[in-house]
């Protein structure tokens, strides 16, 4: 049994079929791309997978479970973390609080012995901090120091990119969804982050689901590749297969000028 | 400047000890307050307290939570009706009976949070808004209720001690008042506080993140639920009487006023707002005893608007603070006090 398997799913918004019989397969501890034009469907299976869309038909295996049919919270409790395309911070808390909320399932406080929180020795005290001393190690790691006290809302974008990042990771997850990390980032973040990405990878053990559209990227750090369009897998394969496969070519240059090339210039995700 | 040395400083209940000090001497005022003031102004005080509670309930749902009720006055009935029946009929003593009501409301207020998961906005307040209405309906149509005519609450005996006078409400209600903003306090810097406000600033992030939508918001629905309806137990003694009447859409929409004008998910902004607005109400309706002033007013009113003159004026000026507060200060009085600090911190550059 593989550690993570997607088979044959589907999912239709209206007349839309978003993803359409896709299936693969992801080795534990690999970096696996989606890669493919907008509104190919790579975050339509994201969200499939993390459960805030639900499928129409097929499943989504990890570690033997099926994840359709379950609600975001559960899923994030087998061990999925994600991070989003459009950043899904927690605005108005600090850094510090919104990777917090990573630790959540980790934390037994609740309800009383919230209220009861009395000092650092109560049962509350002690186990906020433990956790914020994990979730430091993490600001360490991510470099965040500076805007560990920083209200989240008006840092710039690269940075509240690296905190989705943290405040993932801070779940320890087995499995990471990454949707763009690298988007709209310089290419000195953008070098930083892929040494980040790396690093979570060979260090911390967590295989990578990564969704991105700088090829370059792609083609260096991901173990696999697979390849969609208008909700059709085109390919899988290592980043050598995926580059010269003429369907990948077709879909992200389009076709000669004589066709009537319906293939090119679809833009609109399928809604989120 | 005080540099952190643990980590639990990022949620200590004081940051300095100027802070400890300025909170000591609050206590201590508050202490001494009846000794030196009017009977009034301990009913005055008594007053703002019962608003605070509820304000801060309130504040916790739609300040932290993002959700929002049109509907807060039921729960305040509830209360309110529940304390009295329980202590004439069940016969149980005033804080059992006050605990068991405010039970009963944030029971009532699980089961409203269970449309909540769907609804949203406009959605919700309508929702909310209808069962506030009910509420009052349902009160003033049964008899245990006491219907139209209302219930008069009775004596008031905790053991062996009498509370007879406003005095003695007093010092029962005030330092029930810190426990349940320490409370509060307490909740919002930690686990199930940062949830709540995970889920108003993105609530598919927080999901994602492993927060169970439907659990915390229902508990945000029935925490809020349980403060008002201590607060409603609480002002059926401050009043000795209840009636349908008292428990309208307008107190409902009272108490939002209070939370915004205070401050959206701030703890000191809730009784900040609840202070003032709840001043403003009983001052605003003896406006008309002012000389000139009210006769002034009276005769602009009976000229132009009503024949009955001015009756609701302290709504008008809630509504005009709530306009002026929304244009220039979104986030209330806290925030023109988070504003006045830093401009101090950095004074005078």
């Amino acid at each position: 049994m593989s550690f993570f398997a997607v088979d044959s799913l589907s999912i239709q918004f209206g007349g839309l079929k978003a993803l359409d019989a896709v299936s693969f397969a992801v080795d534990p501890g690999d970096i696996f791309a989606l890669i493919g034009p907008n509104g190919a469907g790579k975050t339509t299976l994201f969200n499939c997978i993390g459960g805030i869309y639900r499928p129409d038909s097929g499943t989504i295996r990890f570690e033997g479970k099926d994840l359709v049919g379950r609600t975001p919270d559960r899923v994030a409790r087998l061990g999925v973390a994600r991070t989003f395309q459009n950043i899904e911070l927690f605005h108005r808390m600090n850094t510090m609080e919104n990777i917090m909320i990573g630790r959540h399932l980790f934390m037994r406080t609740g309800l009383w012995h919230g209220i009861t929180m009395w000092g650092p020795r109560s049962f509350a005290g002690r186990e906020e901090t433990r956790h914020r001393r994990r979730v430091e190690a993490l600001i360490d790691f991510l470099e965040l120091q500076a805007v560990r006290d920083k209200i989240v809302g008006g840092l710039p974008y690269g940075t509240q990119k690296r905190i989705e990042l943290a405040r993932a990771l801070a779940l320890e997850p087995r499995l990471l969804l990454l949707d763009e990390p690298c988007a709209g980032m310089n290419t000195e973040e953008k070098q930083d982050m892929i040494f980040w990405i790396k690093d979570i990878q060979a260090e911390l053990g967590v295989t990578i689901l990564l969704i991105e559209h700088d090829m370059g990227m792609v083609m260096d750090i991901s173990d696999r590749i697979l390849a969609l369009n208008f909700g059709q897998k085109i390919t899988e394969g290592s980043p050598d297969q995926i580059q010269q496969h003429p369907e990948v070519i077709r879909a992200y240059l389009g076709e000669p000028c004589h066709d009537t090339g319906h293939q090119t210039g679809i833009s609109g995700e399928a809604p989120r | 400047m005080d540099l952190k040395q643990h980590y639990y400083e990022d949620v200590s209940l004081f940051s300095s000890a100027t802070i400890v000090f300025w909170f000591t001497a609050l206590a201590l005022f508050l202490a001494l307050f009846p000794l030196v003031v009017k009977n009034y102004y301990i009913y005055l005080a008594n007053y703002i307290a019962i608003n605070i509670i509820i304000v801060l309930g309130l504040n916790l749902l739609v300040g932290f939570t993002g959700q929002i009720s049109l509907g807060h006055a039921g729960f305040v009935a509830i209360g309110a009706y529940g304390t009295i029946i329980l202590m004439t009929k069940v016969h149980l003593p005033f804080l059992p009976a006050l605990l068991a009501a405010a039970l009963i409301a944030a029971l009532f207020g699980f089961l409203l949070g269970l449309p909540a998961l769907r609804l949203e906005g406009p959605y919700l307040s309508i929702a909310t808004l209808g069962f506030g209405l009910t509420i009052t309906q349902i009160i003033g149509r049964m008899d245990l209720f006491g219907g139209r005519e209302g219930l008069h609450a009775p004596a008031l005996t905790i053991g062996a001690w009498h509370l007879d006078t406003d005095v003695d409400f007093y010092y029962l209600l005030i330092p029930l008042t810190g426990l349940l903003t320490l409370a509060a306090r307490n909740l919002t810097r930690t686990q199930v506080g940062r949830a709540f406000i995970a889920i108003r600033d993105a609530d598919i992030a927080a999901e994602t993140m492993g927060v169970n939508l439907l659990y915390y918001k229902t508990l945000a629905f029935s925490v809020s639920a349980f403060y008002a309806g201590i607060g409603g137990g609480m002002y059926a003694f401050v009043l000795r009487f209840v009636e349908p009447e008292i428990f309208t859409l307008m107190m409902s929409i009272m108490f939002l006023a209070m939370v915004v004008v205070g401050g959206l998910g701030s703890i000191m902004g809730a009784i900040a707002g609840a202070t003032l607005l709840s001043w403003l109400d009983l001052q605003l309706r003896n406006i008309l005893d002012i000389p000139y002033l009210g006769d002034w007013l009276t005769a602009l009113s009976q000229s132009y608007f009503s024949i009955t003159g001015v009756s609701n004026i302290q709504f008008i000026v809630f509504g005009m603070i709530m306009i002026l507060i929304m244009l220039f200060e979104p986030l209330g009085i806290y925030g023109i006090w988070l504003r006045t600090k830093i401009y101090w911190r950095t004074w005078p550059f």
